[in-house]
């Protein structure tokens, strides 16, 4: 603490509070790449408090995807395996079924796990396998500079639907969570967002459950959606970002549960 | 030692990867080699092992990715088309330096081809179907025996030197039954320690162990490669392996590898009770080429004959090796047709009688 | 029942200014300064003493950058108001 206050005023009030907050350990103090107002920075952090206040940094292993948050390794301190793109369930299911002890989650993003993920999607869920699956939507494929996604929505503007993604050559959006939820092997679905404090503290909550089901062994995958924003992409401020998301896209992508456990944690 | 067992070739050597400590097979029915998933499928779940039939050979190879990456025995066998679908997994795992244990029981192609056997995945196998610059070991068996012996062998070397390791059957050596004699083979003494790289898990908070082939740096990407390079290199000088029958005094050589090899055998039979001094010189491994050996066999014989089953792969590192020395002829039958003693017999007649 | 006194500690080289602190902030105390940090960009900072350690900055930033403090609900000690520039953690002179 005595490194951060320089001197005077700020000590005496310090001193007299509880450090209330402060970022996990184990997101590692490095600046990140993201964007300013990224999604993906938030869904890190609040990941890592929950491996942390779950204790299970020392048996966890992630799989990062190819996309912005391809180097997400950097940033978390745990055991981690780069994924081909679309491929991370796959990964997962490998480790998973050789070490089921272990605590497994896949990262990833809406090319990665809605276009040529697709099948490793549905065929992971299907068969039950028991990690958590976090899902990063934000419409619009970042790394690559901004082209469309299987989930942008209609009518949007990105640099392979420069006009809009018109549906009747280039298709609807998917709503992958709703497709997979009717799966038997997907145990808890859910769809949150981190426009918010509230928001975050939602998404929180969904984590931390979804990692007490793999902990428990209970039937199935737990699959967390987060619909985030692309500020780049969408040619927004951070601030605009959000406001798009609240006031348009939520209509299409509605937060909240899907599908919970009979006899799952409230 | 097991006693003599008689049994499908695609069936010796899925019971010889149980016994060589298989933890995890991943796979995808494909003919001729459904059989190595079925038995793995009904065998290898109550032996200690985990079984997933994927939903595509993409999938099953990126689980042999990350079953790999925590550090366990773990095998896929395909044929050819779906080991077209696994290049860009090999090429992660040959990067990321895991250790596996592919099998490609090789079909008639190319595309969707026919199910009879053929060599024609050589190129794709030993020169690296994926992109970047990596290698894999290749095994070519020639019997159920080496079908069971190389499973060992090619878990071993994976182990040992951290790279896949392909071994390159194909649909006859598959579906053929022979005699198999399973070897004594201590897994917990053949296990390798990889608890300095595995994934598996931050045991006592240890640094994390990160999975990657991703260096966004050039330089950084040189450096991986000069790395895998340096262990290729290592390779080439200490794993080599081949069968070189009646070659002290051969005139003609015949190189070939797995069932082209088998036939051939015969036909240097048949050309030996002719009178004419032929010879066989068989590859056991693919990568690493035994270059050295076709060098100096190629300053003793006149001529050499490569017999394969595809429209002529192996005879170009035939000729690099022999580097102008002798002549290098090329016979091969193609798309799933397996050549018969006589059609190589005929060809060491012709080449015998061209050099009077 | 009065409101808890908070502060916030903002590790301003590593704001990427996207504001988005700004408008959590029930209270209104945060503000973007005119100064730009190392990297060029204009940073956060609280403006004034009416921090309650709500949390909701510290939970919204994507950069990880912020603290928070709260008085503890079984001591209350009458702590000297501030004025603006005692605020920074790492000022950028």
């Amino acid at each position: 603490m005595s490194e951060l206050i320089s001197e005077g005023v700020q000590c005496k009030l310090l001193d007299s509070m509880d450090k209330v907050w402060d970022r996990p350990d184990s997101l590692i103090d490095v600046p990140l790449h993201y964007c300013p107002g990224c999604g993906h920075s938030v869904v890190h952090r609040v990941l890592m408090e929950v491996l942390e206040e779950l204790e299970l940094i020392e048996d966890t292993i992630g799989i990062a995807p190819v996309g912005c948050s391809v180097l997400a390794y950097f940033y978390l301190d745990i055991d981690m395996q780069e994924a081909a793109h679309g491929r991370a369930t796959a990964v997962a299911t490998g480790i998973k079924r050789v070490m089921p002890n272990k605590t497994i989650f896949t990262y990833q993003g809406d090319g990665d796990l809605a276009a040529i993920g697709t099948a490793e999607t549905i065929h992971t869920i299907n068969r039950g396998e028991n990690i958590v699956m976090i899902f990063i939507n934000n419409g619009i494929y970042g790394m690559t500079g901004g082209q469309m996604a299987p989930t942008t929505l209609p009518g949007v503007r990105t640099s392979t639907s420069v006009d809009g993604r018109d549906v009747e050559s280039q298709g609807h959006p998917l709503k992958i969570a709703d497709m997979i939820s009717i799966l038997p092997g997907a145990y808890y679905v859910t769809r949150q967002a981190v426009t918010t404090a509230k928001a975050v503290r939602k998404l929180k909550k969904a984590l931390k459950k979804a990692f007490i089901y793999q902990m428990n062994g209970e039937g199935g995958t737990s699959f967390i959606e987060v619909v985030s924003n692309c500020p780049s992409g969408w040619k927004m401020t951070p601030l605009e970002s959000n406001e798009w998301l609240e006031n348009d896209i939520f209509d299409f992508y509605e937060l909240g549960d899907i599908k919970v456990p009979k006899k799952g944690i409230k | 030692m097991s006693k003599k067992l008689l049994m499908k070739g695609n069936e010796a050597l899925a019971e010889a990867s149980i016994r060589a400590g298989l933890k995890g097979y991943y796979g995808y029915p494909i003919t001729p080699q459904s059989e190595l998933l079925e038995y793995l499928g009904q065998h290898l779940p109550s032996r200690g092992g985990a079984f997933v039939q994927a939903e595509s050979e993409v999938a099953a190879i990126n689980m042999v990715y990350g079953a790999s990456g925590a550090g366990v025995r773990t095998m896929t066998s395909t044929s050819g088309p779906g080991y077209s679908l696994m290049q860009e997994g090999i090429s992660y795992i040959a990067c990321s330096e895991l250790p596996c244990l592919l099998v490609n029981v090789m079909r008639g192609g190319p595309g969707l081809g026919t199910i009879q056997p053929s060599q024609g995945d050589y190129f794709q196998a030993v020169k690296g179907g994926g992109h970047g610059d990596y290698k894999c070991i290749v095994l070519a068996p020639n019997s159920v025996q080496e079908m069971a012996d190389f499973t060992y062998l090619g878990f071993d070397l994976a182990d040992t030197y951290r790279i896949p390791v392909v071994i390159l059957t194909d649909g006859a050596l598959g579906q053929m039954m022979e005699t198999v004699v399973f070897p004594d083979y201590d897994i917990e003494a053949n296990k390798t320690d990889h608890s300095s790289w595995a994934t598996t898990g931050r045991k006592n908070m240890r640094k994390k162990h990160v999975v990657t082939s991703l260096y966004l740096k050039a330089e950084e990407m040189e450096n991986m490669n000069l790395i895998l390079q340096k262990k290729y290199r290592e390779i080439e000088k200490n794993e080599v392996r081949f069968e070189s029958i009646f070659t002290e005094d051969a005139d003609i050589i015949i190189v070939a590898f797995g069932m082209s090899a088998r036939v051939s055998f015969k036909a240097v039979e048949l050309a030996r009770k002719k009178g004419i001094k032929a010879g066989l010189f068989r590859p056991k491994t693919l990568f690493p080429f035994p270059i050295n050996e076709l060098q100096h066999l190629s300053n003793q014989a006149d001529k050499m004959l490569v017999v394969e089953m595809n429209a002529g792969q192996m005879v170009e590192d035939v000729r690099l090796a022999v580097n102008g020395n002798i002549s290098v002829e090329f016979y091969g039958r193609i798309g799933g047709v397996i050549p018969s003693p006589n059609e190589i017999l005929n060809n060491i007649i012709n080449l015998s009688e061209l050099k009077e | 029942m009065a409101k808890l006194k908070g502060h916030v500690l903002f590790n301003i080289e590593n704001c990427k200014g996207c504001e988005l602190c700004i408008k959590e902030c029930p209270q209104n105390s945060l503000e973007m300064s005119s100064n730009i940090n190392n990297n060029g960009y204009h940073y956060a900072f609280l403006k004034e003493d009416s921090c309650t350690g709500c949390t909701n900055c510290a939970l919204i930033c994507p950069e990880g950058i912020i603290t928070v403090f709260r008085e503890s609900k079984k001591k209350k000690i009458a702590v000297p108001s501030l004025n603006n520039t005692d605020n920074f953690l790492f000022e950028v002179s």
